[in-house]
């Protein structure tokens, strides 16, 4: 169980993170989302014992990470941005030296050692300088670390960064079978991890929160939240096609993408927009190779939730998804 | 303590380390043949070797401490080190008696000096024991001062530097030109306390042969100001 209280961290003037207050509890994996320079590292960093809040508290499974470090941080595992670690170190007297730190002994140690270096590929480089390899298998030391003492609750800052789409495949399967037992927050800005590991996302902009619910819950948010998207084969059906959806009264706008010859009907609020768009492709007997009810754009709602209006609207696909 | 063997494996990895004790020995012995005169002398006595030892540590502690903490900042391993679960204290520490004990090994390869005085003649070796500790204890406090200094910063080069400054300050308190000096313009009793806060002072009176409690409790209270000073300032990094 982790806890903040009205946690804060001014840096001069700036206020980096505004009167946080949430708690997660066992069982969670806790997805902190926010564009660079939000506050989710600072955020992580109080959490984690490296930062000490200018206001405010936080708690880790009952012991307060300022007035009992020690206790706090021996439950708790850690990977900072970036995954730094002792270059000159290789990559077994690291884990070495982060077990005798853990107070890991005899069998259970190595055992641990063993599960480790086997869930995070690191056989092949055990005897390896950390300085000489590379980012991906760096970024899996800093996990392997994070994970060796087999703690309750994990803080992963980008742990995904700079691994290739297997990597982070196996990291994020990793993460999904650590949640049944475990207390786990991923920093992360990208959005489809949201929905692949997290059970819960925070957003925050300019340091507050702007949202806290389940990842379905904040795609349907989103302005396409059940909007009807369809292919055509052929660009006169298209044309045809978004003027007669646009007539329909359930609908509010239809977009349209010339190129992959794809039409996307938005449904004003509460409304299903998906049987009058079936009635008219039935009514012109149009074959259509693909025709799907989206559940929701992630970072359409990521735009908007931590983007001023105006610069949300011009600024389509400025977010990595 | 786990740190201080992380720290100490860590200076051997690098083949820096065997440079530096290189250096340091190359140099000690220039000074002490070249400068000192040890052979010349015609004394069977160690104190040519001893005498340049605050000058030799001044520019070698500051090369052995710069890198303490603002490599730690610099690669960020420092918010590793600081999210594992030990205390400020015990990685203070577990730093400093690492960097000591490096500079020990290096003082204590210089060996081969006191066999050669006790070959060509009788030295009083309790006497060279004697200064041996204080050469020892002088080092700790380069190095504590050079700790606190590497723990503000981000940058070696400037750890380094702003060391051998404050270094500098410390060893000139207690050369009589510069109390000469200042005696003009100041009252004795304070005369008195900047002489004691010199490393020089203390380590003249151990490296004559007599460790008197004093100088101990001198030497203790030095380092012991300085790592507290360290953790001080990586306590307000922390909450800056």
């Amino acid at each position: 169980m982790i806890t903040t209280k009205n946690l804060s961290k001014r840096y001069g003037d700036k206020l980096a993170v505004d009167d946080l207050t949430f708690s997660v509890s066992p069982g969670e994996v806790l997805g902190f989302l926010g564009a660079n320079g939000a506050g989710k590292s600072t955020t992580m960093r109080m959490i984690a014992g490296f930062v000490a809040p200018s206001a405010g508290a936080v708690t880790v499974c009952g012991h307060d990470i300022e007035r009992e470090p020690v206790a706090a941080k021996s439950r708790m595992g850690y990977l900072p941005e970036g995954a730094p670690s002792y270059g000159e170190m290789t990559v077994d007297e690291f884990l070495e030296f982060v077990a005798d730190i853990r107070g890991l002994t005899g069998a259970r140690r190595r055992e641990r050692r063993g599960i480790v270096i086997e869930r995070l590929a690191l056989a092949p480089v055990i005897e390896q300088v950390i300085e000489t390899l590379s980012k991906g298998f760096r970024r899996r030391v800093g996990l392997a670390q994070a994970l060796i003492h087999d703690p309750q609750v994990l803080i992963l800052d980008e742990p995904t960064d700079g691994l290739d789409p297997n990597q982070k495949h196996e990291v994020r399967r990793l993460i999904n079978e650590l949640s049944k037992d475990k207390l786990v927050i991923v920093s992360t800005h990208i959005l489809e991890e949201v929905h692949e590991v997290c059970t819960r996302a925070i957003i925050i902009a300019d340091g507050r929160i702007v949202a806290d619910e389940t990842p379905s819950a904040l795609e349907s948010r989103s302005r396409y939240h059940h909007a009807v998207s369809l292919r055509f084969e052929r660009p006169e059906q298209m044309k045809e096609a978004q003027r007669e959806i646009a007539a329909l009264p359930e609908v509010a706008e239809v977009e349209s993408d010339e190129r992959e010859l794809r039409l996307t009907a938005v449904p004003r609020a509460g409304k299903n927009a998906l049987p009058g768009v079936s009635a008219i492709i039935v009514r012109h007997d149009w074959q259509v190779p693909e025709l799907h009810l989206e559940s929701g754009r992630l970072d359409e709602v990521f735009r908007t939730l931590t983007q001023p209006p105006a610069r949300a609207a011009s600024n389509v696909g400025g977010m990595q998804t | 303590m786990v740190v201080f063997r992380r720290e100490l494996r860590s200076y051997f990895a690098t083949p820096l380390a065997y440079v530096f004790i290189v250096i340091y020995l190359v140099l000690a012995a220039v000074f002490t043949f070249q400068l000192g005169g040890l052979l010349e002398r015609g004394q069977a006595d160690l104190q040519p070797f001893f005498r340049w030892h605050p000058w030799l540590y001044l520019v070698l502690i500051p090369a052995i401490s710069m890198r303490l903490w603002a490599e730690e900042r610099n690669s960020g391993s420092i918010e590793l080190l600081m999210t594992l679960p030990i205390t400020l204290w015990q990685a203070v520490v577990g730093k400093f008696l690492a960097a000591w004990s490096f500079a020990g090994v290096a003082l204590a390869l210089t060996f081969p000096i006191w066999i050669t005085v006790n070959y060509l003649g009788k030295p009083d070796n309790g006497a060279i024991v004697a200064a041996y500790v204080g050469s020892f204890l002088m080092a700790g406090g380069y190095l504590s001062i050079g700790m606190c200094l590497s723990a503000a910063t981000r940058n070696q080069v400037i750890a380094f530097i702003t060391a051998a400054l404050v270094g500098f300050i410390f060893l000139l308190a207690g050369y009589p030109v510069v109390l000469d000096f200042v005696r003009g313009v100041l009252p004795q009793a304070l005369v008195d306390g900047i002489a004691s806060l010199s490393f020089f002072t203390h380590f003249e009176a151990i490296s004559k042969g007599v460790i008197d409690l004093r100088d101990l409790v001198y030497f203790a209270a030095l380092i012991g100001f300085w790592l507290a000073a360290t953790a001080l300032v990586l306590d307000m990094k922390k909450a800056e």
